[in-house]
């Protein structure tokens, strides 16, 4: 008997994305473009030159740290929609910081870290609101989440064209950009930070030893499995929820730091650049397990840079990157749900 | 015999000259020539994207000069990247001259013209170029274009004020800035013209209110919903709604107001076919040409005589939809009666004979001067507006 052997269940994941593809590729073949063609191309565009390699990681850095944070919340059993927002407030926090700082004698490292560190506190803060409604109002985190980050999208735009306006004309363009001294610095010539790739990286680990190697990671598990009997058993519940939103806020945050003193130097409309959803694909696509987050949220940053080839050289939708991440994800729980039907009958 | 072989070359060159004159000036052709361009939407949008895009056409039509693209050029749909990093991308397939297409990609278009010195760049709407701006930059590489949609707003402020049957047109606003106050004024400016003057009606019996959705295309939750708010206009008895936002809700009310009985009518935005959405309400649309001015800078630059500067560019008074010449246009209409229809060739006819309605006196909304009697408003306090004219209703700034 084969039962729950990791081949198998290997087996089965590996079963999963031949199937996306496959179904990908019939879209393709539909859409009368050249499959091949185009996975060459995706490949090519995101690992076919260091500046595109580097690309690459500069992308996963922001989806590995909102990741990270979501692995928490859904390891409580929540589904933290509002990881959007939360990415955004912690953008805020940072400009703010940026802002008020910048033309002060402070040392650049000091005011970029006190930047970060802002901006992981407003992405805790936003967390909270949504713990607290969950907690005190009895309002589910999806529909409190969902909501906050429309409030936060509108604050967003009304700090950019109202009192964070530009001078002259404001702009789609956002804030004033700040002084290239502000930047979290990259290596010559690339876009890469190598600060941001290590904040990235402690942050996954963190994350991990939290769940795998702690007591409270324990406790956490079970308070997502059974808040009932975890409660019974001496766990105080709604705390351990109210504290898992705040430390995903903190990597949320960090995440939105890094969009503004590593990507775009400012802030901008769309600032959390739909990281939140994507990292919500990614956690269920490694059905919630760390250990498997950094490959896979690098893999999606793969597809986000490769694709950006499909419009330039084959004119295709580049969207098509966007159906292959979600068809992977669809076939994924699939393929999970009758792994468990095909077992129990075995 | 050599005489007249003489008066005949003589006459050939006469010729030649004569015809060099008239018209526009033949532009050099730029064959194999590779330009990219950065449309912020959907090449197919139907709106500001698509016209840029078949601005590219035109330029690889008339200049055998070859086009690559990237559309959706803005963080939301392309996570992780900003405008440089693909206008970069353009460049490793052969592009010697990148254009970015919006006021979103300003601060991109501008870091890229700074670390590529050897690559072209063209900023539209952005105004980094313009010495007598409030934003010039040195960026020797970079030349920035905008048209003058300002009479194009002026004409479908006329169009209004000829069919409005209530006295009353709404303007359906984006988000509060110096470009779209000046756009929505100007259609207030060419409406209360049409009004007073062609229709001799009391400026004070006009209502012209301007309700802004806070963005330039409606995003659940977080704008106001352009399709309500255009609900709100044909349910109150503003029969005219003029849109100044990049989608076409207006146009489907209005057409399902029309199919409702009620007489209402659209005036939507940016492109040459965006009546199209709904035909049998639109009274016309002010568009953008921008192809014959990047058909311009872009052989300049395969010729080597590329200059930085900054275009503001008009429409070509001898006729506005001249696709070789006019920058701004505007397309009347299936719902333009008429009657309306002669009346606004007149108007037409009348801002090509210098008629300016950029002229004083004008009031700002708060009821301070802004120009006085007989004075003519410069570029920059046209560019810059600072607030909404007196006579018009809604926001001048965002609270």
């Amino acid at each position: 008997m084969v039962r729950s052997n990791r081949w198998v269940n290997l087996g089965f994941q590996l079963a999963a994305l031949v199937l996306a593809l496959l179904f990908t590729t019939l879209i393709l073949l539909a859409a009368g473009a050249p499959p091949f063609d185009a996975y060459a191309n995706i490949l090519r565009g995101a690992f076919g030159s260091m500046i595109n390699f580097t690309d690459v990681l500069a992308a996963w850095v922001p989806l590995l740290l909102t990741t990270a944070g979501l692995l928490i919340t859904f390891a409580a059993g929540l589904w933290n929609i509002g990881v959007e927002g939360q990415i955004m407030l912690g953008a805020i926090f940072t400009t703010w910081v940026l802002r008020e700082l910048q033309d002060t004698s402070m040392p650049p490292a000091l005011i970029i870290t006190l930047g970060i560190l802002a901006g992981m506190i407003g992405g805790a803060l936003w967390a909270m609101l949504a713990g607290a409604l969950k907690t005190f109002g009895g309002v589910n985190e999806i529909f409190g989440g969902l909501g906050l980050n429309f409030v936060a999208t509108a604050l967003t735009l009304w700090l950019i064209f109202g009192p964070w306006k530009r001078p002259g004309v404001a702009s789609m363009s956002g804030t004033v950009p700040f002084d290239d001294k502000l930047a979290l610095p990259a290596f010559t010539g690339l876009r890469l930070s190598p600060w941001a790739l290590g904040i990235a990286m402690i942050a996954i680990v963190i994350v991990y030893l939290l769940l795998q190697g702690t007591y409270f990671g324990l406790r956490l598990k079970a308070v997502g499995k059974n808040p009932k009997a975890a409660f019974l058993l001496g766990i105080p519940t709604w705390q351990y929820m109210m504290f898992s939103f705040v430390l995903c806020g903190l990597f949320a945050g960090a995440a939105g730091a890094m969009q503004v003193v590593a990507v775009y130097h400012r802030l901008i409309p769309s600032i959390s650049s739909g990281y939140g959803y994507l990292g919500l694909m990614v956690a269920m696509l490694i059905n919630y397990q760390a250990l498997w987050a950094a490959p896979i949220a690098f893999f999606y940053a793969a597809l986000n840079i490769g694709s950006i080839q499909l419009p330039i050289v084959l004119h295709l939708d580049s969207s098509l990157s966007g159906v292959l991440q979600g068809m992977l994800v669809l076939f994924v729980l699939l393929v999970e749900g009758a792994r468990q039907r095909l077992m129990k009958k075995a | 015999m050599r005489k007249i072989i003489l008066h005949v070359a003589l006459l050939v060159v006469a010729v030649a000259l004569v015809l060099s004159a008239c018209g526009p000036a033949p532009l050099p052709k730029a064959t194999g020539y590779t330009f990219g361009m950065l449309l912020v939407g959907p090449y197919n949008d139907q709106g500001w994207s698509q016209a840029h895009y078949e601005a590219g056409q035109y330029v690889e039509q008339k200049l055998g000069a070859k086009m690559v693209y990237i559309d959706k050029v803005n963080p939301a749909d392309r996570p992780g990247t900003t405008a440089s990093q693909l206008a970069e991308q353009l460049v490793s397939q052969g592009a010697k001259l990148v254009i970015f297409n919006s006021d979103d990609m300003k601060d991109e278009a501008l870091k890229f013209a700074q670390a590529h010195p050897d690559i072209y760049v063209i900023g539209s709407s952005d105004d980094w170029t313009w010495k007598d701006g409030k934003n010039y930059k040195e960026s020797p590489n970079q030349t920035d274009i905008m048209g003058r949609m300002e009479y194009g707003k002026m004409i479908a402020g006329c169009a209004a004020a000829l069919t409005t049957q209530t006295g009353q047109i709404g303007y359906l606003g984006p988000l509060i800035n110096d470009e779209t106050r000046r756009l929505a004024s100007s259609v207030y400016l060419g409406a209360k013209y049409c009004w007073t003057n062609y229709l001799k009606k009391d400026a004070k019996d006009l209502k012209f209110k301007v309700t802004w959705i806070g963005f330039w295309f409606n995003i659940p939750g977080v704008t106001s919903d352009p399709t309500q708010v255009a609900d709100d206009f044909y349910n109150s008895g503003y029969d005219v709604v003029v849109s100044g936002i990049d989608t076409t809700e207006a146009s489907k009310e209005a057409a399902k107001f029309a199919g409702q009985g009620k007489k209402v009518w659209a005036i939507p935005y940016d492109y040459v076919g965006a009546c199209e959405a709904a035909p049998d309400v639109c009274l016309g649309v002010p568009y953008f040409n921008w192809g014959p001015a990047y058909a311009q800078v872009i052989a300049a630059a395969a010729n080597g005589t590329f200059k930085s500067e900054f275009q503001w560019n008009g429409p070509d008074w001898k006729d506005i939809n001249n696709k070789d010449t006019s920058a701004v246009g505007f397309v009347k209409g299936k719902a333009l009666s008429a009657d309306a229809s002669a009346t606004l060739d007149k108007f037409i006819a009348e801002l090509a004979g210098g008629l300016n309605l950029w002229k004083g006196p004008i009031n700002l909304q708060d009821g301070s001067p802004y120009l006085k009697d007989g004075e003519v408003a410069t570029d920059q306090q046209i560019w810059y507006l600072p607030q909404l004219l007196q006579g018009m209703e809604g926001q001048s700034v965002q609270p």
